[in-house]
């Protein structure tokens, strides 16, 4: 006998097990956060929370918001001028610096093999483990026996300059944030670009060349300009990731442990970003309900980035249909 | 305006050769056309003359300065590229401005230009649109509007009306040649279409797997093709070929091939003769058809009739081998009915087998 199932069931058929994970891994953590922001879930008050979960008899609350919004954690402060710096300077190698390394890449090389191997050289630290890669930035810039010093006293920097510690000392430590974020995030960026890249007609270019453009204008006039959608894509993707991430920061200056030194030396350091106190919150002094609301906050700034750069970039304009057959 | 001149030109890609000891002079002025079927090196050579690609040996000469060195933007040549390759980010306006801009002109000037193009071409009503919002018969004339409007040395066109409907081509045609003779623009326009070449251009340039054929004018092409490529290529419908060889008899020369045989012009004959094996070119138009017996001719029976309207293709069959006549519509035959067929004698071409090349006598 055939199983008859109408067209209108089929596709849902097909996506019912990735809806499933997503409502588990994604929705249900979304509700959760919302939901556990306006209490004050601790370890204190943990068993006792859990029975009374989703009744009146938990005590709702919106002193979490208040606490953060109104500057009252004395951490507050510092947690945003660190994020606001560690965003900012990493996107600029992610969205920016990747584009200009696209452009040469993909478009002023023209060896193939030269650029290949600079393509490999970039992706590196993307397939090598998180792990391992952090662990070998703490050895490269460890000033007794790592390389960093030692290779910038070769080219000729001042011994004055270079700190006893990079990760202890800004702003060298903000630096080498940015720099771990960076070496790994730009990969990302350069891939959309360099396919981008590609794909214009070279038609577009060689009439530009004939036109009298140099190089240099090809690349200005001609490239960056095609290349808004995948700048709008990349930048946007890249903000809401970096405000989420905090993995290389943890490993780096992260403490061993999930106690209450989870953040290491971040603090000190300068280099505690908004999730990393949202995860030490949450993880290491067991304040559910305030990470809570600390994960909100952050969830909305990225939103609300997301349109301004719609706004910025001309989203409806680019929504519009290209009516050119090339 | 300046004089093209073509040195030995050859482009290799790795070891594909497109194009083998180019020679090619194009006049001050004048309009050439590059004809060829596709990968015959046409476009490599017309973007080695625009400078995108750098020859692999010979020289390149605008007037007597060699350019083979010059990147393009110190060439001053105007391109119009088969895609037409405008900026779907600036508006026409722009378009026809970028050469102008790049060339550093005062606003003021460029404005002026820009406009007068546009007046040129019967764009002006455009100007504010980007090129996504164009048809194809207004993207072309705004990528030839941002050609002109640099006031090139050079017109370089690539196929320009390929992509245009068939109507459009047509009336381009007549607008492009008229308006290439009012600017006086020495123009170099590459195509595979034949009609193109031959209705519009002073020379064509016939060039097949990246060697020149023939450069001559239309007409000496269509009547005296240099070989077997030219004399195929140029034409609709084609040259009719038969292999065969010319044999003496009595002081009389006769082509010969199986059952087919046809007398020649002493002249013709006598070097056909010294070739043995030759090849037999005949246009359609120059073959006549007879109902009647006796009037001398070839025996040939009718294998197809394609009607034109004014006048129709009738395919015959002599001895196996098909041959394509143009006779007028009015010659009523049917399919299977014998008839013979008269060759122009004047307008017998003969062929080497060997070389393809033409055999001449004069």
């Amino acid at each position: 006998m055939r199983l008859r199932v109408g067209r209108g069931i089929l596709p849902w058929l097909f996506l019912t097990p990735l809806l499933v994970m997503i409502l588990i891994a994604w929705v249900g953590p979304l509700i959760l956060t919302v939901y556990l922001g306006f209490t004050d879930l601790s370890y204190r008050n943990f068993l006792a929370f859990i029975e009374n979960f989703f009744t009146s008899k938990v005590h709702y609350t919106i002193s979490n918001f208040q606490r953060i919004l109104g500057l009252k954690d004395p951490k507050i402060a510092e947690v945003i001028r660190t994020t606001v710096i560690y965003v900012s300077g990493t996107l600029a190698i992610n969205a920016f610096f990747s584009l200009l390394l696209s452009i040469a890449i993909a478009y002023f090389l023209r060896n193939e093999i030269a650029s290949m191997i600079l393509r490999v050289t970039w992706l590196l630290p993307r397939v090598t483990p998180g792990v391992i890669y952090a662990l070998m930035w703490v050895w490269f810039v460890d000033p007794r026996y790592g390389m960093m010093n030692t290779l910038l006293s070769a080219v000729g920097v001042p011994k004055s300059w270079l700190p006893q510690s990079w990760i202890l000392y800004t702003p060298y430590s903000r630096i080498l944030m940015i720099m771990i974020n960076g070496y790994v995030g730009a990969s990302f960026g350069m891939i959309i670009y360099t396919a981008a890249i590609k794909s214009i007609p070279p038609d577009l270019i060689n009439a530009a060349l004939v036109d009298g453009a140099s190089d240099f204008q090809v690349a200005r006039r001609i490239i960056v300009p095609l290349l808004k959608w995948p700048m709008l894509f990349v930048t946007a993707w890249q903000t809401l990731s970096l405000l989420a991430s905090y993995e290389y920061i943890l490993m780096v200056w992260g403490g061993g442990r999930a106690t209450s030194d989870a953040y290491g030396v971040a603090s000190e350091s300068g280099v505690l970003v908004w999730s990393l106190y949202s995860y030490g919150k949450a993880f290491a002094e067991k304040l559910y309900g305030y990470a809570s609301a600390l994960s909100m906050i952050l969830v909305v700034i990225g939103l609300a980035l997301i349109i301004l750069y719609f706004k910025v970039f001309g989203f409806r304009r680019m929504m519009e249909p290209s009516k050119v057959e090339v | 305006m300046v004089r093209v001149r073509l040195e030995n030109v050859s482009k290799y890609f790795g070891r594909v050769a497109a194009v083998i000891d180019l020679n090619i002079h194009v006049r001050d002025g004048e309009f050439v056309a590059l004809l060829g079927p596709s990968g015959c090196g046409k476009t490599t050579t017309l973007l080695m003359i625009a400078g995108i690609y750098k020859p692999s040996r010979g020289r390149i000469f605008f007037d007597d300065e060699d350019v083979t060195d010059l990147p393009p933007k110190d060439r001053n040549v105007g391109m119009v590229f088969q895609s037409y390759a405008l900026y779907p980010h600036m508006t026409v306006y722009d378009n026809i401005a970028f050469p102008l801009k790049l060339k550093k002109t005062p606003k003021s000037e460029i404005d002026r230009k820009v406009r007068e193009v546009a007046r040129l071409l019967q764009i002006e009503e455009l100007l504010d649109r980007k090129p996504g919002q164009l048809s194809g018969g207004q993207q072309q004339r705004v990528a030839l509007g941002r050609a002109l409007a640099k006031e090139p040395d050079v017109l370089l066109l690539d196929e320009p009306l390929s992509n245009l409907d068939a109507k459009l081509r047509v009336y381009m045609r007549a607008e492009l040649k008229k308006l290439q003779k009012e600017l006086g623009v020495t123009t170099i326009y590459v195509t595979h279409d034949q009609v193109e070449a031959m209705t519009m251009a002073d020379r064509i340039a016939v060039m097949n797997k990246g060697r020149l054929q023939q450069f001559d004018a239309p007409e000496v092409l269509y009547n005296r093709p240099a070989n077997l490529f030219v004399a195929g290529f140029i034409g609709s419908p084609p040259m009719n070929f038969v292999e065969g060889s010319v044999v003496e008899r009595n002081g009389e020369y006769f082509f010969e091939a199986g059952g087919f045989k046809v007398r020649l012009p002493a002249e013709l004959g006598r070097i056909g003769a010294e070739r043995g094996e030759v090849v037999l070119g005949v246009r359609p138009e120059d073959l006549e058809i007879y109902r009647r017996d006796g009037l001398g001719g070839v025996e040939a029976s009718i294998y197809v009739v394609e009607p034109l309207g004014r006048d129709s293709i009738i395919n015959v069959k002599v001895d196996g081998t098909v041959l394509k006549i143009l006779a007028p519509a009015e010659i009523r035959v049917e399919p299977g009915q014998t008839v013979r067929i008269r060759f122009k004698p004047s307008r017998i071409h003969l062929f080497d087998k060997k070389t393809g090349r033409r055999l001449t006598y004069s």
